[in-house]
C-alpha cells in the first residue's frame, strides 16, 4: 500500500491552485469541475504522476474553527520535503511568503513552517 | 505575585521554555514543543505545554501576543528584577515582603 493522496483544506482553491503552483512550485494534475467547487490536485514537479495533494474546500462547518485552532498554535496541516529548508526559506520569504517558525534544526531534521494564504501553515522538512 | 513567581521558575521544564524563548522570542506552541523534544529530549503533549505556559502567563514571565491568525508566546523579564532586587538592593521601596 503506498499514499496516493492526501489532502488540505483551502479557503479559495482558485487561490490555493496559485500558492501552490506559482508561489511553491507544485503542478497541477487534476481539475475537475463538480458544482461550485473542483476535484483540484497538483504533484511535484519533481515527481508529477507520484502522490497528489488534493486541495480540498474548507466548506464543511466543522472545518475552519479546527483550522483556526491549529493556526494558532502553529500547528502545521501537512508537511513536504525539501533538499534546503534554509535556501526554501530565503526564497519564500523573498516572495513574500509568511513564515511562523524560521528553519531551526531539531536532531536529524530541519524544520520551518510557512502560511499557505489559504488557511493552513504547512511544514518543510530537509533530512541532514 | 511572588509566591507565583518562585512557582514557575521551580519546575525544570518551564525554565527550559524560558531558555528557549530567550534563545528566540515570539514563538508557536509548536515551535516549542518541537525545541523541548529535539534538545531535552522532553516529549510532553502540547497540552501538557500549553499549561506550563499558563503558569509562566500567570506569573508574568511570558506573554501571549495575537498576530492575525496566529499566536506567539513572548519573554517577559520584568518580574525577575523585583525578585532579584529584594536581596541586592534591599532598601528599594518596591521591595515587600
Amino acid at each position: 500500500m503506498r499514499i496516493h493522496l492526501s489532502s488540505v483544506f483551502v479557503d479559495d482553491q482558485a487561490k490555493a491552485l496559485s500558492f501552490y503552483t506559482d508561489v511553491l512550485g507544485f503542478v497541477k494534475k487534476n481539475d475537475v469541475p463538480l458544482g461550485e467547487d473542483r476535484w483540484l490536485t497538483v504533484a511535484s514537479s519533481d515527481d508529477p504522476d507520484g502522490t497528489e495533494l488534493l486541495l480540498e474546500p474548507s466548506g464543511h462547518p466543522a472545518v475552519q474553527p479546527f483550522k483556526d485552532a491549529l493556526v494558532a498554535d502553529g500547528i502545521p496541516a501537512t508537511a513536504f520535503l525539501v533538499d534546503d529548508v534554509r535556501a526554501e526559506f530565503d526564497r519564500l520569504r523573498g516572495l513574500g511568503v509568511r513564515f511562523t517558525q524560521e528553519p531551526l534544526e531539531m536532531g536529524p531534521v530541519v524544520t520551518a513552517v510557512l502560511d499557505d494564504t489559504c488557511g493552513n501553515l504547512i511544514q518543510i522538512a530537509q533530512y541532514k | 505575585m511572588a509566591e507565583e513567581l518562585f512557582k514557575a521558575l521551580a519546575d525544570r521544564t518551564r525554565r527550559r521554555i524560558l531558555d528557549e524563548l530567550v534563545e528566540r522570542d515570539g514563538q508557536t506552541l509548536f515551535e516549542l514543543c518541537g525545541r523541548l523534544l529535539a534538545k531535552y529530549e522532553v516529549g510532553l503533549t502540547r497540552q501538557a505545554v500549553s499549561q506550563h505556559l499558563a503558569v509562566l502567563e500567570a506569573a508574568g514571565l511570558v506573554r501571549s501576543r495575537r498576530e492575525g491568525r496566529y499566536k506567539f508566546h513572548e519573554l517577559n523579564t520584568e518580574p525577575l528584577e523585583l525578585i532579584v532586587t529584594r536581596w541586592l538592593r534591599p532598601e528599594a521601596p518596591e521591595n515587600t515582603p
